[in-house]
């Protein structure tokens, strides 16, 4: 289970200031959705959650079930529940996806090595769920990964994973539409009381297949505005051009 | 992978190499060497006149030659302070129940016989200076390859020896090839017929047990035309107070249309020198590749060539070092092409921690008749801090004009990206680097056969244990 609670957060990158102030509350088994605007702030937030050293907190908190998790290292975080879908996965040559699913596995487990069979037919079992071909397991870690295939490897780490908080940062960016369903099932499967979830996106058209319990509006490194899924469908009609000049005006 | 087909025990990893076992040599010459030594350990071995004679000359040449006058500082080498020779047992064994206990018990905790039993066709295990082990399977015996240790090989087919020994590195090629050909003993005598193909590994491990003794295998394989061979070799050594030598020489003949491969893990431990001289020839068609690992040894100077004498030959180099604390890896590879349209490829990488030094020297020659060579060289480094270092020392010498080169050299730190990525998932930062760097000699670790693939991600491991966490 995980509540996710951020208050006032401000975060600046090598003295600029993004983000200004994010209040967000995420609660047990929630999926809530965030958009906006190219350059808004969106995976800032997101890599601030996560830990990524490049960014720095300026003010406010990160409380996950109530406890700050700011100045926690980024694998602590990661042992605590916190999943990061990066909006660009690195590669990491040499290091079979399948062994470092089962290394990062291994991390997590307490002491308690998983089994190697165990973890072999999970790990087939929900590549086959996501139409990834039985091939990368064996190959190198994101290694010449196209961008689709890359997102939906790590779709597949959060299945094996299975995290509390998930944040997914564009998750559906370069992916067409028969991998945008794939993708959409392998986080309406995770879907459940036990699983909370911030889906960062720029378009409203993974919210077809993966309906949030709310949506938020980033602008300008603010949350300018917040709301059910019908939020969404209007921001597809209106575009965030009406946001965009509220925030100017505030 | 399962447990078992792992040959090192887990309770083996606080001490890595081992401890020394006390085994008595049956028969040692002392300290130090003298014509005199020489002839002990020529009437010892009951050789034939010729090897004596060739012993003597190199002995004598040896006296003349200066010290090596590159690379690292080999000031503190005492030779006057080591034994040159020493035997373990009087007879060699033919199975492993004849093999001593205390012997038995090393090679059972770093695991020869279990890796022989699963995965290997021939194994021949050096204990001091010869063989006390040795076997091949009946299968390639009957197909008459040739396995031995090169002293019995001496006894046994000795006009094969006397063909081959020294004729492609002379005595006169440095100070620590003469001083291997006045005082040899053991190493490997591995002979592959025209068109046989040994298709499984063919393994032979190696350790030096007392403490200042110098060990001078020599090594001669030779694969006839159109044969092929997979030739694995992998030593260990106690740690010491006192420092040892390891100056070996390795003779490889590939005829036309054969094919070699050579894989070496070097694990000395850190007070050992390990000065070797290893080179091949490549006939017509042939292939040769050295596979090779460094990752123990005060000093290594170790260069593989290959002389690529005929037409279409193709010579290849794979290596990896890894240098620690007070160590220094100077090693590198030559590729001599003496012939048209050869081909060859050097691919060094290497990981310097704790203050580490790897260097990378080599040689790419093209004499006037290498029409249309063609030479690829990479060297890929990390340096884990700042207190330790790498150099690339790159000759090219290019006699033909139409021929081409490739050279790329890369020095980085591990990722702070990749890292980042990996700990997101939960695994610590040693984890990660640990991962990292497996991934880095992957490469390599991936031409391994399986258990040592294992065991070499296990040894760096350990290796590094300080720097990355
Ligand atoms: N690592 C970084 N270094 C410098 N500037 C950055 C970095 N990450 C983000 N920024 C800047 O911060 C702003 C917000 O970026 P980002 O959080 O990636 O927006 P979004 O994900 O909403 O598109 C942009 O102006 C971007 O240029
Ligand atoms: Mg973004």
């Amino acid at each position: 289970m995980a509540d996710l609670e951020i208050k006032n957060l401000k975060v600046a990158v090598e003295d600029k200031t993004i983000l200004n102030g994010v209040n967000l509350h995420i609660k047990d088994g929630e999926v809530h959705a965030l958009m906006g605007p190219n350059g808004t702030g969106k995976s800032t937030l997101s890599e601030t959650i996560m830990g990524n050293p490049r960014y720095t907190i300026t003010d406010g908190q990160i409380l996950l079930n109530g406890k700050d998790i700011t100045k926690m290292s980024v694998d602590q975080r990661a042992r605590a529940g916190v999943f990061l879908a990066m909006q660009y996965p690195r590669e990491v040559a040499g290091v079979s996806n399948a062994n470092f699913i089962h290394s990062a596995m291994n991390a997590r487990s307490n002491g308690k090595p998983v089994p190697v069979l165990k973890f072999l037919q999970d790990l087939q079992h929900n590549m086959k769920f996501l139409d990834i071909p039985d091939e990368y397991a064996d190959r190198g870690l994101n290694e010449d990964f196209s961008g689709g295939e890359k997102k939906r490897n790590e779709i597949l780490q959060m299945m094996m994973l299975k995290p509390s908080m998930a944040i997914l940062d564009e998750i559906d960016s370069g992916l067409d539409i028969d991998a945008l369903k794939v993708v959409a099932k392998g986080i309406n499967a995770m879907r459940s009381d036990k699983f909370s979830c911030l889906m960062v996106t720029h378009y409203q058209r993974l919210l077809n297949y993966v309906v949030p319990d709310f949506v938020h509006v980033m602008v300008d490194g603010k949350i300018v505005k917040d709301g059910g899924p019908e939020l969404a469908k209007e921001l597809e009609k209106t575009g965030y051009e009406g946001f965009e000049k509220e925030a100017e005006k505030g | 992978m399962t447990k078992e087909q792992i040959p090192l025990k887990e309770n083996d990893v606080n001490n890595e190499r081992g401890s020394m076992d006390k085994v008595e040599p049956v028969f040692s010459t002392g300290v130090g060497i003298s014509e005199a030594t020489i002839k002990e350990i020529s009437k010892a071995k009951n050789e034939p006149e010729w090897m004596l004679d060739l012993r003597l000359k190199a002995y004598r040449k040896y006296l003349t030659m200066p010290m090596l006058d590159f690379g690292p500082d080999l000031s503190a080498l005492n030779l006057d302070k080591i034994k040159y020779f020493q035997r373990a047992t009087d007879h060699i064994a033919r199975k492993w129940s004849d093999v001593p206990d205390t012997i038995k018990q090393t090679f059972e905790r770093i695991g020869v016989p279990k890796a022989e039993r699963q995965y290997l066709a021939g194994s021949s295990a050096q204990y001091e200076s010869e063989a006390v082990y040795s076997n091949l399977k009946h299968d390639l015996e009957s197909r008459g390859i040739i396995f031995m240790d090169t002293d019995s090989a001496l006894r046994l087919h000795p006009d094969l020896v006397k063909e081959y020994f020294g004729k492609l590195i002379s005595y006169s090629d440095n100070k620590f090839a003469a001083l291997n050909t006045a005082v040899w003993s053991g190493g490997t005598f591995l002979y592959v017929p025209k068109g046989v193909h040994a298709d499984v590994p063919i393994q032979s491990y190696f350790r030096i047990n007392a403490g200042r003794t110098g060990q001078f295998e020599r090594t001669l394989i030779i694969v006839d035309e159109g044969g092929s061979v997979n030739y694995v070799e992998g030593c260990t050594a106690p740690n010491y107070s006192e420092d040892s030598l390891h100056a070996a020489v390795v003779e490889v003949f590939v005829k036309k249309d054969a094919y070699c491969r050579y894989t070496t893990i070097q694990n000395w431990s850190t007070n050992v020198y390990s000065l070797e001289t290893k080179r091949a020839s490549a006939g017509e068609n042939a292939t040769m590749e050295w596979v090779d690992g460094n990752l123990g040894a005060k000093i290594t100077m170790k260069y593989p060539s290959v002389y690529l004498v005929g037409r279409g030959a193709t010579g290849t180099m794979l290596s990896i070092a890894a240098a620690g604390a007070g160590m220094h890896q100077d090693t590198g590879a030559k590729m001599i092409h003496m012939a048209p349209d050869t081909h060859s490829q050097i691919v060094s990488k290497s990981i310097c921690h704790d203050g580490g030094r790897a260097d990378y020297r080599g040689l790419i020659k093209y004499t006037k008749d290498a029409h249309h060579a063609h030479s690829h060289v990479e060297c890929d480094t990390i340096l884990m801090d700042k207190k330790s270092g790498s150099d690339t020392f790159p000759v090219n010498d290019i006699e033909t004009s139409d021929g081409t080169i490739e050279h790329e050299a890369r020095v980085s730190k591990v990722s702070e990206e990749q890292l980042y990525y990996l700990e997101s998932r939960g695994l610590s930062e040693s984890a990660a680097t640990q991962l990292i760097i497996m991934g880095f000699l992957e490469p390599f670790t991936k031409q391994l056969p399986m258990e040592y693939a294992v065991e070499l991600n296990r040894l760096i491991k350990f290796q590094m244990q300080g720097s990355i966490g």
